[in-house]
């Protein structure tokens, strides 16, 4: 880890309770979601990570808790630097609060979340499907959900298969 | 198959203001399907005669399923995706992607792969910003302009087509350097386009920088200040266009290219016009870019010596029982890189393109998340449309030069 990194993740520590990890010269900061609001802001603000660049999360099906790490990814344009926020998240209660009025291009990137996650996020000005359609049923990236495939069709069960195919038959 | 839903006002009334509801404004559809939305964008456009007070995009009608896809796929067989996300910048998504395979297994790259990695991604942003230029001045009714665009770029592509044997999917750069070393016709084909190439930039400069009608459609048109294109995480030209001059290839050299002496343009009106002086002059710069790596263009392998990540040679596969077995293990079984997660960026076309990659340790990825540029770059839309003719939303949705394959992923 670089030095200047090393001193920002020393100083986020005496503030808040986090956990560090350390890959690649990368730092990943675990916080708990309560804590999520508060050291955003004091990231933005007193140690210059002025730009999100993106908000994303992984599931751990089957695992439950923690099912997800919603893994917000800072930029600091005046230090050069890169920080990995990550917030575990529960299979029974998946909320997080929204941090629009931080970073604003976070609103789509929520969006995103709660569309290919389930995950909901408090006090979101617009929260709708954003790639998928209005009416979907699921979150596709959730590991318990199939990837879904094409069935080969042969001479002998072709028409079957076009049975239940699902496009727009007459 | 699900019916096709219909919006209506109803869903929307958070999104519009209190005059389109009681229909003192007018709220109009636009796209997906719209010659001037580069691909299939759909804007709800809040009107006020002419004036726009309002632009909402929905996007995800190109949505395929890329992040999910690749989960399913070994490392390699994966990146035939990543060509799919951003079509005018596939050999920069290519870089993105193997870039963040070498950050988590911790690869070297051979310096003649590194500079053929260089050239290629420079040719392709010149390449993408013809398109763009072609299409944005189409848009603003300069025709011309996108004949002589498209003349150059399939120059660049035939480069490609040479090296890969594909035009636009080329998965070339590999994991640990590149699929195969360039033919020896590649030099000479980039040396006569770096020669040629200046003369058409001083073109395309006749027909728009000091042209009149050009000017009036773009001077002032769609600004976006230095502290809206932060706060909006807006990255790539369209940033520099405010007035940040922030640009990954220069901060946090990648490739190699801290060797190579080049300029970040940068302009601080914010306006459609700024964003495409940015985008002119970085063609050049680009250009010197691929002049100086062709020139110090080292000899040497082109692929990382690596063999449980990189597969041997076809030579050495006759004579060696291990490179056989290597070869074999990783074309069935694939490698399985360290658990951790590496975030990447690269400096696309558009901005930064990164590729959040997480491995649980087995053959397949665990998580591949693209932080794609053009996606934060079209939500400032509605501040940069606010306020101007609908004629000009034409000319803003240019300027910022979106990719929908890029957004919708």
């Amino acid at each position: 880890m670089e030095a200047k990194l090393q001193s920002v993740v020393q100083r986020l520590q005496e503030r808040f309770p986090l956990q560090v990890e350390e890959f690649r010269g990368e730092a990943h900061v675990f916080v708990q979601a309560e804590h999520l609001l508060h050291l955003l802001e004091f990231l933005k603000t007193q140690e210059g990570f002025e730009m999100l660049s993106t908000v994303t999360a992984v599931d751990y099906w089957p695992q439950q808790q923690p099912r997800f790490h919603v893994i917000y990814q800072l930029l600091s344009l005046q230090h050069n630097l890169r920080l990995q926020v990550r917030v575990p998240v529960n299979a029974t209660e998946p909320v997080l609060p929204t941090i629009t009025s931080i970073y604003a291009n976070a609103s789509w990137r929520e969006r995103e979340v709660w569309d290919m996650f389930g995950i909901r996020f408090q006090g979101h000005p617009d929260l709708r499907r954003i790639l998928m359609p209005q009416d979907w049923q699921g979150h596709p990236l959730r590991k318990d959900y199939p990837l879904g495939y094409e069935e080969p069709q042969f001479t002998f069960n072709f028409e079957e298969i076009n049975q239940r195919k699902p496009y727009a038959k007459e | 198959m699900t019916q096709i839903q219909e919006m209506t006002l109803d869903e929307i009334r958070h999104l519009v203001s209190e005059n389109a509801i009681q229909g003192e404004t007018v709220v109009l559809n636009m796209g997906p399907q719209h010659p001037s939305t580069h691909g299939v964008l759909r804007l709800i456009v809040e009107l006020d005669g002419e004036v726009i007070v309002n632009a909402i995009p929905d996007i995800g009608f190109l949505h395929t399923g890329v992040e999910k896809n690749m989960e399913a796929k070994t490392y390699q067989k994966a990146e035939v995706m990543t060509d799919r996300l951003d079509y005018l910048n596939t050999m920069g998504n290519n870089l993105a992607y193997v870039m963040a395979i070498e950050k988590l297994i911790d690869l070297d790259v051979p310096p003649r792969a590194q500079a053929i990695r260089v050239i290629l991604t420079e040719l392709q942003r010149i390449a993408s910003h013809l398109v763009w230029i072609g299409t944005s001045a189409l848009d603003l009714a300069a025709m011309s302009v996108f004949l002589y665009a498209f003349r150059e770029r399939e120059m660049i592509l035939d480069i490609f087509e040479m090296c890969s044997g594909q035009r636009m999917m080329t998965t070339y750069f590999r994991p640990g350097g590149l699929w195969r070393d360039v033919p020896v016709e590649f030099e000479d084909a980039v040396r006569n386009f770096v020669r040629i190439f200046p003369r058409r930039v001083d073109e395309y400069e006749a027909l728009l920088t000091k042209n009149p009608l050009f000017l009036d459609r773009t001077v002032g048109i769609g600004k976006l200040t230095r502290e809206q294109a932060l706060q909006y995480g807006v990255t790539g030209p369209t940033l520099r266009a405010s007035g940040v001059a922030w640009d990954l290839r220069k901060v946090s050299p990648y490739m190699g290219y801290e060797q190579y002496d080049f300029n970040i343009p940068t302009h601080t009106a914010g306006d459609v016009y700024a964003r495409y002086l940015v985008r002119v002059q970085e063609m050049r710069e680009s250009l010197k870019i691929v002049q100086q790596a062709l020139a110090k263009l080292p000899y040497g392998p082109v692929r990382s010596n690596n063999r449980k990540y990189v597969p041997p040679p076809r030579s050495e596969i006759g004579v060696s029982m291990e490179a056989l077995i290597h070869h074999f293990k990783l074309w069935t079984e694939g490698f399985t890189p360290p658990k951790g997660a590496v975030y990447s960026a690269v400096e696309s076309p558009r901005g930064e393109l990164g590729v959040y990659l997480e491995s649980d340790g087995s053959p397949k990825p665990y998580r591949v998340h693209w932080r794609t540029p053009s996606f934060d770059n079209l939500q400032v839309l509605p501040i940069l449309a606010k306020g101007h003719l609908i004629a000009d939303l034409v000319a803003i949705i240019g300027s910022i030069d979106i990719v929908l394959g890029d957004i919708d992923r």
